[in-house]
C-alpha cells in the first residue's frame, strides 16, 4: 500500500512535466541545438567541406561589423521591408474594410484576396522577373507608350526594391487583411451605426473606428510582416535569375542578409562565418521583437 | 482494453513501424530478390534516358531514377550540403568541372574509384579529366569523366546575313582567328545591322570567361591554392578583352542562363554565344523550332578552349555502392558517352571516340547542319587542362559580378580592375 501511496505521489509531480515534456523536446532538438551548435560553429574557421579549421574566437564578428558586404545586406534588408510593409499594411487595412462592407458575392472577395497567398512563391519571383523584366517586361513596354525609357529594373538600388516590395505586397497584403478582417467583424456594429446617424462619412468611420479597434491587430500583423521582412529571401534570389543570383544583383544592390548568409555558406564555403551572420540575423530579428512589443505594451496602455 | 482503444494502440504502432521502416531507407529493397533502385542526380539533360534502359534491360533487378535539376548553382548548393551532412546525396551524383576541386576536400565522403579499377581505364580519357578528380596525393579519384566543354562559337546566320558579314562557317571562322579580330568582326556588326536592340554578344561575362579557359594552366589560383589574380597575365588579359568588348557596346549586358538570356534567345537580341557542345542543345530548346537552320557553328577565336564538363560520383552515403559503381563505369564508358553525344550533344572525354564515324560524320541539322563532331573535336583536342582551386566558384562570381557592373555602367571600366582585385580576395577567404 505505501509503495503504490508513494508512486501516485511520485506520478502526480512527475506527470505534468511529462505532459508538457514534448513541447521542450521538440524545442531542444529543432530549436535550441541548431541555434547552439551554430553559435559554436560561429566561433570557428569551418569550410563547408573541409571541416572545421581551428578555433578562433570572436574573429568571425569582428570581420562581420567590418564587412561592407554585410551592412550593404543590411541596408537592403530594412529599405526593402520598409518599402513593402509600409503600403501592404496601409492597403491591408483599407481592403479589410471594404471587405467587412456590404459587398456582392462576398465570400468571393474574401477568398479571392487570398489567392495571392496560395501561389507558389517560385512562380511569383518568375512570373514578377518577367514583368520587370528590362528588355521585354510588361512595365517598360507600358512605360514605353508613355514615353518613358526602359527602365533596368535589376539595375538600381532603388528600382529593385520597388520592384521585389511590390513581389512581396502582392503576395502578402490580401493574407494580412483577411486577419485585420477577422478583428473587424468583432468591432460592435453599433459603433458604425451610431457613426452613420451622426452623418459620419465612411472616411471618418474608417480613421476613427476601423482604425483604433485595430491598433493591436495592426501591431501583430505588424510583428510578423518584421519577422519576415528581416528574413527576405526567395523574391530577392528569384528576382534576379540565370547565375550567380545569390549576389543580388552585380553590385549587390537587392542581395538580402539571408541571401549573403546562403552566399557565404555555400558558394564562398565559409560555414563559421554564415554562422556569424545567422547569429547577428537572430539578434537583429529578437531586437525588432522586442521594439514591437514595447510598442504592444504603450498601445495597450493607452486604451 | 476496449474496442477503441485497441484499434488506437494498433494504428499507433502500426504508424511507429511505418516510420521505424521508413527510416532505414532501402532495407526493403535488399531483401526482395536483389532489386535495386538507383537514385541518379544530375544537373541540366545529360541524355541519358536510352541508356538507363539498355542497362535496365542488361542487369535485371537494377531501377534507375533520375532527378535533374536545371540551376547549377542550386544543384551544387544541394549537393555541398548533402555530401557535408554525408547523406541523402543519391546513388549516383554528377560534379560540375569548376566544383571538383572543392569536392575534393572531402574526398572521403566519395567512393574512391581507385579501389575499383580506375587504373585499368584511366588512359583511356584526356588525362587532365583522369587527374583533374584525384586528389593532389594521387591516391584518391572521386570521379568519372563524361564529357568536356570543347568550345565553337554559335552564331545567328540570318542576323549575320542582315549586317553585311559572310554566313558560311568557313568564312565566318577567318573573322575571327584572335579574340581582337572577333571584337573588330563586332564592330562591323554593329554598325551593319543599325539596331541597338541586337547584340554581337549575349554577355561580356560569357566571353570572358572562354578567354579566361583559354588562357592554360590555371587562372585565379596557383596548384598551392594562392590568388594570384594579379600576377596572373591570363586573367588580365581576358578582363582587358571584356572591357574592349563593352566599351564597343557589342554585348546585350544579359546574365547567362537568366530569364532574360532564355527570352533573349527567342528574341534574337544577340548573335553569337561561346558555345560548348552541350549549348548546342540548350540553344535548340531555348530558341525553339522556329530558328531552326537560323543558327550555325563556327570554330572559337583563340583556338580551342573550355567551358564545362562533368564527372559522376558515388558518394559513400549510397547504400548500393557496387550497383552506383557499375553505373557510372557504364554511363563514363564508350557506350555511354557516344549516348549522351547523340542525344544530347556532349562531347565526349574519351578520345578514342573523336576518330569514330560516329563523331567524324555527326551533323546537327538545327545549326544549319554543322559538322558538330568535327567542330567540337577539334576544340577539345585544343584543350589545354585548367587548375580550377577549391574557392575557384566564388572569385569567378566576385570578377564576373564586378565585370557585369562596369557593362551595367554602375562602375567605371578603370575602376573596375581594382574592385574585381579586392572582390577576390575577400571571396577567396
Amino acid at each position: 500500500m505505501r509503495i503504490r501511496d508513494r508512486f501516485i505521489k511520485t506520478e502526480a509531480r512527475v506527470a505534468p512535466y511529462a505532459f508538457v515534456s514534448p513541447f521542450f523536446i521538440v524545442f531542444a532538438i529543432f530549436g535550441l541545438f541548431p541555434l547552439l551548435y551554430t553559435l559554436w560553429v560561429s566561433l570557428h574557421d569551418w569550410s563547408l567541406l573541409a571541416g572545421d579549421q581551428g578555433y578562433v574566437g570572436f574573429a568571425n564578428y569582428r570581420e562581420l561589423m567590418q564587412d561592407p558586404d554585410f551592412w550593404r545586406a543590411l541596408t537592403n534588408t530594412i529599405g526593402i521591408f520598409v518599402l513593402a510593409t509600409v503600403p501592404q499594411l496601409i492597403l491591408a487595412t483599407v481592403l479589410a474594410q471594404v471587405l467587412n462592407g456590404k459587398l456582392r458575392g462576398r465570400t468571393f472577395w474574401r477568398m479571392g484576396v487570398l489567392l495571392p497567398n496560395v501561389t507558389s512563391v517560385a512562380a511569383v519571383g518568375i512570373i514578377f522577373g518577367l514583368i520587370f523584366a528590362r528588355d521585354y517586361g510588361i512595365v517598360n513596354w507600358a512605360l514605353g507608350h508613355v514615353g518613358v525609357e526602359p527602365i533596368d529594373w535589376q539595375g538600381h538600388r532603388w528600382s529593385s526594391w520597388l520592384a521585389i516590395s511590390v513581389m512581396v505586397d502582392w503576395r502578402w497584403t490580401g493574407y494580412n487583411a483577411l486577419i485585420l478582417l477577422a478583428s473587424l467583424q468583432a468591432v460592435p456594429k453599433e459603433l458604425y451605426e451610431a457613426a452613420r446617424i451622426d452623418g459620419a462619412s465612411a472616411w471618418r468611420q474608417f480613421w476613427s473606428i476601423t482604425v483604433p479597434m485595430l491598433r493591436p491587430t495592426i501591431i501583430f500583423v505588424s510583428i510578423v510582416a518584421t519577422i519576415g521582412g528581416v528574413q527576405l529571401f526567395t523574391e530577392p534570389l528569384l528576382f534576379g535569375s540565370g547565375v550567380n543570383a545569390i549576389a543580388g544583383g552585380s553590385t549587390g544592390q537587392f542581395q538580402t542578409v539571408a541571401m549573403y548568409l546562403v552566399q557565404q555558406a555555400f558558394t564562398g564555403q565559409r560555414f563559421g562565418y554564415a554562422s556569424t551572420v545567422a547569429w547577428v540575423l537572430f539578434l537583429l530579428i529578437a531586437i525588432f521583437a522586442v521594439i514591437n512589443v514595447a510598442l504592444l505594451r504603450r498601445i495597450k496602455s493607452v486604451d | 482494453m476496449n474496442r477503441t482503444k485497441r484499434i488506437a494502440a494498433a494504428a499507433v504502432s502500426s504508424l511507429v513501424v511505418g516510420v521505424l521502416a521508413a527510416g532505414c531507407g532501402g532495407s526493403s529493397d535488399d531483401g526482395s530478390g536483389g532489386s535495386v533502385t538507383l537514385r541518379v542526380n544530375l544537373f541540366g539533360q545529360f541524355g541519358y534516358k536510352d541508356l538507363y534502359k539498355q542497362y535496365e534491360s542488361e542487369h535485371p533487378g537494377v531501377k534507375i531514377v533520375e532527378s535533374a535539376e536545371g540551376d547549377l548553382g542550386k544543384y551544387n548548393t544541394k549537393l555541398s550540403q548533402q555530401i557535408a551532412a554525408n547523406a541523402a546525396a543519391g546513388d549516383v551524383v554528377a560534379i560540375e568541372e569548376g566544383q571538383t576541386v572543392n569536392f575534393l576536400q572531402s574526398a572521403d565522403k566519395f567512393v574512391n574509384l581507385q579501389e575499383h579499377g580506375f587504373a585499368e581505364i584511366k588512359d583511356d580519357y584526356l588525362p587532365f579529366v583522369a587527374s583533374a578528380a584525384t586528389t593532389a596525393d594521387g591516391k584518391t579519384t572521386i570521379g568519372l569523366g563524361t564529357d568536356v566543354g570543347g568550345l565553337a562559337m554559335c552564331y545567328r546566320r540570318d542576323l549575320f546575313e542582315k549586317a553585311g558579314l559572310p554566313t558560311d562557317r568557313e568564312e565566318v571562322a577567318k573573322l575571327w582567328p584572335t579574340w581582337e579580330d572577333f571584337i573588330a568582326t563586332g564592330e562591323k556588326f554593329q554598325a551593319g545591322i543599325g539596331d541597338d536592340k541586337i547584340h554581337f554578344v549575349d554577355a561580356a561575362t560569357n566571353t570572358y570567361n572562354s578567354i579566361l579557359m583559354q588562357g592554360g594552366d590555371e587562372t585565379y589560383f596557383d596548384r598551392d591554392n594562392k590568388l594570384v589574380v594579379e600576377s596572373n597575365p591570363a586573367v588580365m588579359n581576358a578582363w582587358g578583352l571584356a572591357n574592349d568588348m563593352i566599351e564597343a557596346k557589342l554585348t546585350a549586358k544579359l546574365v547567362a542562363f537568366s530569364d532574360e538570356w532564355n527570352a533573349g534567345f527567342k528574341n534574337g537580341s544577340f548573335a553569337t554565344v561561346a558555345c560548348p557542345a552541350w549549348m548546342t542543345g540548350y540553344i535548340k530548346g531555348q530558341a525553339g523550332d522556329g530558328f531552326a537552320g537560323k543558327w550555325d557553328i563556327a570554330t572559337v577565336p583563340g583556338g580551342g578552349g573550355s567551358w564545362g564538363g562533368s564527372w559522376l560520383s558515388v558518394p559513400k552515403s549510397s547504400k548500393h555502392q557496387k550497383e552506383a559503381i557499375e553505373l557510372i563505369k557504364f554511363l563514363s564508358s564508350k557506350t555511354g558517352q557516344l549516348g549522351a553525344f547523340k542525344s544530347e550533344g556532349r562531347l565526349p572525354s574519351l578520345p578514342a571516340l573523336y576518330d569514330t564515324p560516329e563523331l567524324k560524320d555527326a551533323k546537327n541539322d538545327y545549326f544549319n547542319n554543322a559538322p558538330t563532331g568535327q567542330l567540337f573535336v577539334a576544340g577539345a583536342k585544343n584543350l589545354q587542362p585548367v587548375y580550377l582551386g577549391a574557392k575557384n566558384v566564388p572569385v569567378r562570381d566576385a570578377f564576373e559580378n564586378v565585370l557585369r557592373s562596369v557593362e551595367n555602367g554602375q562602375r567605371s571600366a578603370s575602376d573596375g580592375w581594382g574592385e574585381a582585385v579586392k572582390a577576390a580576395q575577400k571571396a577567396a577567404k
